[in-house]
C-alpha cells in the first residue's frame, strides 16, 4: 500500500515535469543523477551526516529538557505560573529570530546552531510534558502511596508509563519541526549539511540538486519514522487491547 | 497492637465557600484478626474515612492511633490496576518481597494462575477484582481494607469471592475493614458491624458478632441479617 502511494506521487511528479518544462521541475531521473553523481562523491554521505547530527543532539537536548521542564510545571504550580510567561514567549518567538540571535551573539558555531534548534523545539515539548503530567491518574497515585511504594517504582512504573504516549508525540511532532529548522540553520550559518547545499544549488539555480538534496534527507527521515518511532510506539502500547 | 479511630469531625469547604460536614464521631477499635464491617447508604462519606485511616488525609478534627510501622493493603471500589504492567507484575510491584510459593499459594486459592501474564484490560471486572485483592494480600497486611470489593459483580460470583477471603483470612491477625452495602456479606465476614448514618457520617449502631466466621450457620446469619434490617430500618 505504501509503495503504491510513492508510485502515484512519482508518477504525478513526472507528468507534472512534462506539463511545466524540465528547467522548472525536472523529471525523477535528471534529479536521481544529480544524487548518484552526490553521492559518489562522498558530499551526499557528508552532507546528510552532519545533518543528521545536528538534528539528533538538538533532538535529545530539547526533548530531555523539555520532559523534565514539562514534567516540573505540571506537578508544582508554582513552577507553571511562573514559567508560563516564558513559554508563551517561545512558543511565539519565529525561528528565524532564535537563530539569528543565536549566530549573533555566540557566533557562527556548531553550539549556537544546535542550541538556536533546541530552543525552537523545547517549548512545544514543555506543552505536550505538561499537559501529560496534569492527566496523571491521582487514582493511582493514592494506590501508589497507600501501598508504600518508593519514589524511584513510582515513577518507573506508574508515572512513566502514563507519560509515554506524550512523550511519542511530542517526538514525533519534535522530529518534523527540528528537521526543517535544522536545514535553516544551516543555511544560515554552517559550512555543511542539506541546509548549506539547498543554499548552493538555490545560488546556482540548480533544481536538480535541490531536489537531490530535499529527497534524500526525506528518506532518511522516513527511515527513522518507519525504524525508530513506529515500533518504539507499538511497544509502549503493547497492554492496549488492540482495535479490531 | 490495634487501631483506635476516634474521628470528632471532618469537614470540607465546597467551591462556593460554604463549609460542609462530612463525619462526626467516628469512633472505634479493631484488634488483630478481626474484621469491622461499615454499613452505610451511599455517598454519606466512607471514602473519605477511608483516605483518614491510611493517612492520606490528616486535616481532621480527633485522633486516629495506627500502630506503626503498619503494612496497608487496600482493594479499592474500582480495580486501579496498572494497566500497562501484566497481573503478575501488578502484584510483584506492591509486594517486592512476597516469595514465589506464597503468591502461587495466592494465585490458586483466587483462581488467577492462569492469568499471570495477562494485562487487566484482557480480564473481566471479576478477575481484575480478584487480581487487586491478591495485590492487596500479597503484602501481607497488618490492615487491610476493603472498599466494597464485590460491588457490580453478580451474586453467585461475589459469594464465592466472600468465600475466597474467609478463607484467606483466617487464622491471620490482620486487622480488617470492609465497607459494603450488602448485609449478607456483612454478617458473614463481619465480627464488628457498624451502621452509619447518611452525610454526616456517624455510627448509629455498633453491633458485634461474638460467634466465629467459620462456625456461623445459615441459621445464624439469617437471624444476623435479620436483626440488622430492622436496625436500618428504623433508621429510615
Amino acid at each position: 500500500m505504501r509503495l503504491l502511494s510513492v508510485a502515484v506521487l512519482v508518477v504525478t511528479w513526472w507528468i507534472a515535469s512534462l506539463y511545466v518544462g524540465n528547467t522548472r521541475l525536472p523529471p525523477p531521473p535528471e534529479v536521481l543523477e544529480a544524487m548518484l553523481t552526490e553521492a559518489k562523491s562522498g558530499a551526499l554521505f557528508v552532507n546528510l551526516g552532519a545533518t543528521l547530527a545536528r538534528v539528533v543532539l538538538s533532538f535529545v537536548l530539547a526533548m530531555t529538557l523539555g520532559t523534565a521542564i514539562g514534567y516540573w510545571m505540571g506537578r508544582v504550580r508554582l513552577a507553571d505560573r511562573l514559567g508560563d510567561p516564558w513559554l508563551i514567549l517561545l512558543l511565539n518567538l519565529p525561528a528565524l529570530v532564535v537563530i539569528v540571535l543565536a549566530y549573533i551573539w555566540a557566533g557562527l558555531t556548531e553550539a549556537a546552531a544546535i542550541a538556536a534548534i533546541a530552543i525552537n523545539k523545547l517549548p512545544t515539548a514543555v506543552v505536550t510534558l505538561r499537559e501529560g503530567t496534569r492527566a496523571l491518574d491521582p487514582a493511582l497515585d493514592e494506590m501508589a502511596r497507600i501501598f508504600a511504594f518508593p519514589r524511584g517504582r513510582a515513577f518507573r512504573h506508574i508515572v512513566l508509563p502514563q507519560l509515554a504516549p506524550y512523550v511519542a508525540a511530542a517526538a514525533r511532532s519534535g522530529l518534523a519541526l527540528i528537521w526543517k529548522i535544522v536545514l535553516v540553520a544551516e543555511y544560515l550559518g554552517r559550512p555543511n549539511g542539506v541546509g548549506f547545499e539547498i543554499g548552493v544549488a538555490f545560488q546556482l539555480f540548480d533544481i536538480p540538486l535541490l531536489l537531490a538534496y530535499s529527497l534524500s534527507f526525506a528518506v532518511v527521515v522516513f527511515v527513522i519514522e518507519t525504524a525508530l518511532v513506529q515500533p518504539f510506539e507499538a511497544r509502549l502500547s503493547r497492554w492496549r487491547p488492540r482495535a479490531a | 497492637m490495634r487501631l483506635e479511630v476516634d474521628i470528632s469531625s471532618k469537614a470540607f469547604t465546597n467551591a462556593a465557600g460554604e463549609r460542609q460536614d462530612v463525619l462526626r464521631n467516628i469512633a472505634f477499635t479493631l484488634e488483630p484478626g478481626e474484621v469491622g464491617v461499615f454499613v452505610g447508604p451511599s455517598g454519606c462519606g466512607k471514602t473519605t474515612m477511608l483516605r483518614i485511616l491510611t493517612g492520606l488525609d490528616h486535616d481532621y478534627q480527633g485522633r486516629v492511633l495506627r500502630p506503626e510501622p503498619l503494612r496497608i493493603g487496600m482493594v479499592f471500589q474500582e480495580p486501579r490496576l496498572l494497566p500497562w504492567r501484566s497481573v503478575e507484575e501488578n502484584v510483584r510491584l506492591a509486594a517486592p518481597n512476597a516469595d514465589e510459593a506464597r503468591l502461587s499459594a495466592l494465585f490458586d486459592v483466587l483462581e488467577l494462575s492462569e492469568h499471570r501474564v495477562h494485562f487487566p484490560g484482557e480480564l473481566s471486572l471479576g478477575l481484575a477484582r480478584r487480581v487487586a485483592l491478591a495485590r492487596a494480600l500479597a503484602v501481607d497486611p497488618d490492615f487491610l481494607i476493603l472498599d466494597e470489593p464485590l460491588a457490580s459483580l453478580d451474586a453467585a460470583l461475589a459469594a464465592r469471592l466472600l468465600g475466597q477471603i474467609a478463607t484467606l483470612l483466617e487464622g491471620r491477625t490482620t486487622m480488617t475493614l470492609l465497607v459494603t452495602h450488602n448485609l449478607d456479606d456483612a454478617v458473614r465476614l463481619g465480627d464488628h458491624l457498624f451502621l452509619l448514618s447518611a452525610r454526616p457520617a456517624s455510627i448509629l449502631h455498633a453491633v458485634p458478632i461474638a460467634k466465629p466466621r467459620s462456625a456461623r450457620s445459615d441459621a445464624d446469619i439469617t437471624e444476623a441479617k435479620a436483626a440488622l434490617a430492622r436496625l436500618c430500618v428504623a433508621n429510615g
